[in-house]
C-alpha cells in the first residue's frame, strides 16, 4: 500500500512551537497565491514510522547480508562514520558561514585531499563531485579546459574501451567530445594495435579504468601512458576499481593525469541506495589551475577555499561538495591508516581469486588470467545447456537471501555475471555463496521451470519491466 | 587483525592454497609495485578517531538555530527526530541502486511516492528520482532544453543563485550554449520588457526563479506570455510552493529545485538533492533515473526502474545524461519529511516563515534600514546596511548571529546589501534582538 493510501484527512505527524509574531496573510498577487491545497499524504508520527518500517523490511542491504554486485564495490559501512557525519559541528553548519569559523570542516577536508592525492599518486584535488560521473565529468572538463588554453582545438575524440563503465562516454560526451570505442582483445584488456591506430593530435584523452570492468589490470599501462602522451593527449583513470590497488600502485605513478575516485566504494561511505555520494577528482600539478572552484588551501595553520582560480573550469555544483559523505571517508582513512587500507585491497584481491576459484568449478570464467577485486563468469555455455538465462540465476539467488552479482556488464561478455566480494565478506560467507550457486546450477539443469519462475520468496515475484516501460506509470493516483 | 576484515592467518593459508598459489604477492603479477611508503599515518582505534573528529567538529562555530537569518540555497529549518530516525536506517543507508527489484521494493517504492510528492508540488506531470543538488539539477535542465528544442541561446534571469548560474555555465561551455542575463525592474522582478525584446527565433529556454535569489515572487504568468514557444524553466524552493500557485499552472516546461530545506541538515552545503520535473511529453529527454509501478508475475503491485533505454548503462554516449549514483537518500529523506508534515505542515512552516520574515522586515524598515526592491517577498528579502556590509556581518557573527547573505560577494553593485531570511526556526525574542544588534553602533 502507498504512502497516500494510508492517508486521513486532518491527521499532522509535527507541530509547531507558540510564536508570539502575528500571523500575516499573504500579500502576494491573488494569480500568484495557491488556490487548491497540496495533496500530500496527511499521517501521524507512529504512521510514518510505520510505513517506512515496512519499505525498509522489503529493502535487501550490506548490513542484512553478501552483496556482491561486481564493479559497486559493496564493501561493509562502518557505523562509526555515520556517527562522526551526524556531529553538530558538522551538520549545523550553513556553507556561507565565514570561513575562519568553518575551520574544522576546512581542516578535514584539506588533510582528506592531502591523504587521497598520496593514496592516487596525485598534486592537487577537488572535492566538490557528488558522484563518479560527476566527477567523470568534471575531469572530462578539466581536460578540456586544458586543451583550449593551449589552444590546441582541434582535440576533439575521447577513446573510450568498449569494457568501460557506461558513464565513461557519457560524461566525455557531456564535456563535448566525440566517442570513439576502443575495442579490447580476447583476454580483456587494451588492445595496444587497436590503441595506436586511433592515437593521433585530435585525441584529447583516453579514458581507461584500471583494474578494468573484468577486474584484470593492464599490465602494459606504463606502455599505454607513453602512447597516449606521445600524441599530446591525456590519460584518465576512473577510480571505480581503485580498491583492488589501493596502497601497492598509484595511478598517478603509471602516467595517468586525471583521477576520479569513488569515496563511496573504496572509502566505505554508505551507497545509500544509490547515493549521495562523493567523486573527487585528483590532477597532476599542469592541471591544477584548471579545477573547479573554490580548492580548499593551507595558509601558515588556516585552512580557506580559494575562489582566484582564472583558468578554473567553474562550478560543478552548489558550495563545497557532499561534505558529509567526506567525513565518512576521512574517518575511515583514519581508521584504517595506511597499513589496513593496503591490507583491505590484498584482501578485496584474495577474496576475489579465492570464490573464484570455488566457482570455476562448475561455471565458466571470462577470462583465464588471475584477477583484481571482482572477475566476470562467462554464462554463455551453460545458457545453451539449460536454457536458463542468468538473469534467471540471479532473480534465484535471491530466494537464498544474498543478492545477485551484476548482470549483464561488461557488455562484452554475453550471459555474465560480475562479482566482487570486497575485503569485508569472510571465508565462510564465500563458501557458502559458491555452494548456493552450485545449487542453483544443478537445479536449472534438474529443474529449469524452477530457477525460469524464481523468486519465490521474496516480497514481490519477478516484475513486470517491459509494460512498466511501455506504459509507464510515474506517479501515484487515486 | 582489522575490525572490518575478518581474515585470520589460517584462512588466508587456506584460500591460497584453493586459489593454487603461495603468497598473497602471486595474485599482484600484472601490477608494479609504485609505492615504497604511503605517507599517511598509521591506523587508530575507534575511540581516538571519535575524539580527534569531534575536536575538528568543535574547530566550526555553530550557531543557534533562531539566529540564522540566512538562507540563499541553504535553510535552517527543525528537522523532526522521526526523520532522521527512519532516513538513518541502514536497510536504506547500506542498500545500492536498485537493479534487482524484487529486494529493493523499499528503495523502489518510496522513490515512487517521492516522484509523486514532487509531482504535487511543482504541479508536473513526471519528476525523476534525483539529482544532486539544485545547481546541477539546473544545469541538467538546460541541457534538457537544448535536447528537446536544439536552440542555443539561454536567457537567465539575474535573480537565479550566482552558484546555480555558475554551475550552469560549467555544464554548458562545452555545449555551444549561449547566455544572456535579463536585468531586474525596480520591484526586483526579472525584467519583463527586456526579456521580451531578448526572445528570437534562437532562444532556447528562459530560466526564472520563483521567488528569486532576492526573495521576490516573480510573475510567472506574465513571463509565460511573453516567451513564445522558448522551454520555460523555473527553478523554486519547496516550502513556498506549498503557498504559491505551482509553476505547472503558469506552462513551466521543467521545474527544478533543491530539497535541503525538506528534512536535510544544512551540512555545510551537502549533500542536499536536486529535484527536477517536467511534462510527460518531454520524459525521454529527462535526465536521471525513473521509477515506475507496475506488477509481478501473481499481480501484486511492485516497482522497477523504467525507461532505462534513455540512460547511460544502455545508451552510453547519446545518453540523457551521465548520472548513475544520484542522491537516492536524500530523496526518500524528503518523502518520510513530507510524509511527517502533510499538507498542513508545510504550509504552517511556511505561513511561519512569512510571518516572521515580514516581521523581521518590518523592524529593520523601523530601525531605518531600507528593502533593496518593493516587490512580495515569501521569506527572503534584500535589505540595504551599510556601505562595507561585508565586514559588518562578520562581526554579528562574533556575537553568535548568522547575519544576511552580504550580496557584493556576487553582485559589485550589491556591496552595502544583504539578503536576509526567516524561518520557522526563529522568535520574536531572536528577531527582536538580532535587530538592536544591527542597529549598535560600534559594529
Amino acid at each position: 500500500m502507498t504512502v497516500f493510501e494510508k492517508s486521513t484527512t486532518g491527521r499532522m505527524g509535527f507541530r509547531l512551537p507558540k510564536s508570539d509574531v502575528k500571523e500575516r496573510e499573504y500579500d502576494f498577487p491573488t494569480h500568484l497565491t495557491r488556490q487548491k491545497p497540496l495533496n500530500l499524504p496527511e499521517l501521524s508520527e507512529p504512521d510514518v514510522v510505520r510505513h517506512y518500517t515496512e519499505l525498509a523490511g522489503k529493502n535487501y542491504s550490506v548490513d542484512k547480508g553478501f552483496y556482491p554486485l561486481g564493479s559497486c564495490t559493496m564493501k561493509y559501512n562502518p557505523k562509526v562514520n555515520e556517527y562522526t557525519a551526524s556531529l553538530e559541528g558538522f551538520t549545523e553548519i550553513h556553507p556561507y558561514q565565514p570561513w575562519e569559523f568553518t575551520q574544522g570542516s576546512l581542516k578535514l577536508m584539506f588533510e582528506l585531499k592531502e591523504a587521497l592525492c598520496e593514496i592516487t599518486g596525485m598534486d592537487d584535488m577537488t572535492l566538490q563531485p557528488a558522484a563518479g560521473a560527476h566527477g567523470e565529468l568534471t575531469g572530462m572538463l578539466i581536460a578540456r579546459a586544458y586543451h583550449l588554453s593551449r589552444n590546441d582545438t582541434k582535440r576533439h575524440i575521447a577513446l573510450v574501451p568498449d569494457s568501460a563503465h557506461g558513464t565513461n562516454p557519457a560524461s566525455a560526451a557531456m564535456a563535448g567530445f566525440d566517442v570513439i570505442e576502443l575495442k579490447s582483445t580476447e583476454d580483456g584488456l587494451v588492445d595496444l594495435e587497436e590503441l595506436k591506430r586511433y592515437l593521433n593530435e585530435e585525441v584529447a584523452v583516453l579514458m581507461l579504468t584500471n583494474p578494468n570492468t573484468l577486474g584484470l589490470f593492464e599490465k602494459d599501462i606504463i606502455k599505454i601512458a607513453q602512447m597516449v602522451h606521445d600524441v599530446g593527449a591525456l590519460l584518465y583513470y576512473d577510480g571505480a576499481n581503485l580498491n583492488a590497488i589501493m596502497g601497492r600502485v598509484r595511478p598517478g605513478d603509471t602516467g595517468f593525469d586525471i583521477v576520479h575516485l569513488n569515496l563511496h566504494k573504496t572509502f566505505s561511505a554508505p551507497h545509500g541506495m544509490g547515493g549521495p555520494g562523493s567523486g573527487p577528482v585528483g590532477v597532476k600539478k599542469f592541471l591544477a589551475e584548471f579545477l573547479p572552484i573554490p580548492v580548499i588551501r593551507k595558509e601558515n595553520e588556516t585552512y580557506y577555499p580559494d575562489f582566484n582560480l582564472p583558468k578554473s573550469i567553474g562550478r560543478t555544483r552548489s558550495f563545497y561538495g557532499n561534505f558529509s559523505v567526506l567525513v565518512k571517508a576521512y574517518t575511515y582513512i583514519l581508521i584504517m591508516g595506511k597499513d589496513g587500507l593496503t591490507h583491505a585491497s590484498r584482501m578485496a584481491v584474495l577474496n576475489a581469486n579465492y570464490l573464484r576459484a570455488l566457482i570455476s568449478r562448475f561455471l565458466k570464467i571470462a577470462s583465464p588470467r588471475v584477477c583484481m577485486h571482482e572477475f566476470v563468469v562467462d554464462g554463455s555455455d551453460f545458457v545453451k545447456q539449460t536454457n536458463v538465462k542468468i538473469l534467471d540465476v540471479a532473480k534465484r539467488l535471491l530466494d537464498y537471501g544474498v543478492h545477485a552479482p551484476t548482470v549483464y556488464f561488461p557488455l562484452i561478455v554475453h550471459e555474465d555475471m560480475m562479482i566482487e566480494p570486497t575485503e569485508t565478506e569472510s571465508k565462510d560467507t564465500l563458501d557458502r555463496f559458491a555452494k548456493i550457486l552450485e545449487a542453483i546450477i544443478e537445479e536449472s539443469k534438474t529443474n529449469p521451470e524452477l530457477v525460469k519462475n524464481a523468486p519465490y520468496k521474496t516480497p514481490v515475484r519477478r516484475l513486470d519491466d517491459v509494460t512498466a516501460t511501455k506504459k509507464p506509470i510515474y506517479r501515484w493516483k487515486k | 587483525m582489522h575490525p572490518y576484515i575478518p581474515h585470520t592467518d589460517e584462512e588466508i593459508k587456506q584460500m591460497l592454497h584453493t586459489i593454487g598459489v603461495q603468497h598473497l604477492d602471486d595474485l599482484y603479477k600484472d601490477v608494479p609495485v609504485t609505492i615504497k611508503d604511503l605517507r599517511i599515518p598509521e591506523g587508530l582505534d575507534e575511540f581516538t578517531v571519535v575524539s580527534l573528529l569531534k575536536s575538528l567538529a568543535d574547530k566550526n562555530k555553530v550557531i543557534e538555530k533562531s539566529k540564522i537569518f540566512m538562507g540563499a540555497g541553504i535553510y535552517a529549518h527543525y528537522i523532526p527526530q522521526v526523520v532522521k530516525a527512519l532516513a538513518s536506517r541502514p536497510e536504506f543507508v547500506t542498500a545500492y541502486t536498485p537493479y534487482q527489484a524484487e529486494v529493493s521494493q523499499g528503495t523502489l517504492q518510496a522513490l515512487f511516492e517521492y516522484q509523486t510528492m514532487i509531482c504535487e508540488l511543482t504541479g508536473m506531470e513526471v519528476a525523476n528520482s534525483s539529482m544532486y543538488d539544485g545547481a546541477s539539477a539546473l544545469a541538467e535542465a538546460i541541457l534538457m532544453a537544448h535536447r528537446i528544442n536544439g536552440k542555443h541561446k539561454i536567457l537567465m534571469s539575474k535573480a537565479v543563485h550566482p552558484e546555480y548560474v555558475q554551475t550552469s555555465h560549467t555544464y554548458a561551455s562545452a555545449q555551444k550554449l549561449s547566455f544572456k542575463q535579463i536585468p531586474l525592474d525596480n520591484f526586483g522582478r526579472t525584467d519583463l520588457q527586456i526579456l521580451k525584446e531578448s526572445i528570437d527565433e534562437n532562444t532556447c529556454a528562459v530560466v526564472i526563479q520563483y521567488p528569486n535569489f532576492f526573495g521576490v515572487i516573480e510573475d510567472l504568468k506574465a513571463i509565460k506570455e511573453n516567451i513564445k514557444d522558448a522551454v520555460f524553466i523555473v527553478v523554486v524552493e519547496p516550502f513556498a510552493l506549498s503557498v504559491l500557485e505551482s509553476p505547472a499552472t503558469f506552462g513551466a516546461d521543467i521545474v527544478v529545485g533543491d530539497g535541503q530545506p525538506l528534512g536535510i541538515p544544512m551540512n555545510y552545503g551537502g549533500p542536499t538533492v536536486g529535484f527536477l520535473a517536467t511534462l510527460e511529453k518531454h520524459v525521454r529527454k529527462m535526465p536521471g533515473r525513473l521509477i515506475g509501478e507496475t506488477k509481478d508475475i501473481e499481480g501484486n503491485t511492485g516497482y522497477v526502474m523504467i525507461l532505462q533505454t534513455r540512460e547511460q548503462h544502455i545508451r552510453r554516449e547519446k545518453a540523457t545524461s551521465n548520472i548513475c549514483t544520484n542522491h537516492a537518500l536524500m530523496a526518500v529523506t524528503n518523502a518520510i519529511f513530507m510524509s511527517t508534515m502533510g499538507p498542513d505542515g508545510l504550509r504552517e512552516v511556511a505561513k511561519r516563515s512569512y510571518s516572521n520574515a515580514h516581521y523581521l522586515a518590518d523592524r529593520m524598515k523601523e530601525k531605518g534600514f531600507n528593502l533593496l526592491f518593493d516587490g512580495p517577498f515569501f521569506n527572503e528579502f534584500a535589505v540595504r546596511f551599510t556601505r562595507d556590509y561585508d565586514s559588518k556581518w562578520r562581526k554579528i557573527f562574533e556575537r553568535g548571529v548568522l547575519g544576511p547573505l552580504p550580496l557584493g560577494w556576487y553582485f559589485e553593485e550589491y556591496r552595502d546589501c544583504g539578503l536576509a531570511c526567516a524561518t520557522e526556526v526563529n522568535t520574536k525574542q531572536s528577531i527582536d534582538e538580532f535587530v538592536e544588534l544591527l542597529g549598535c553602533d560600534e559594529l
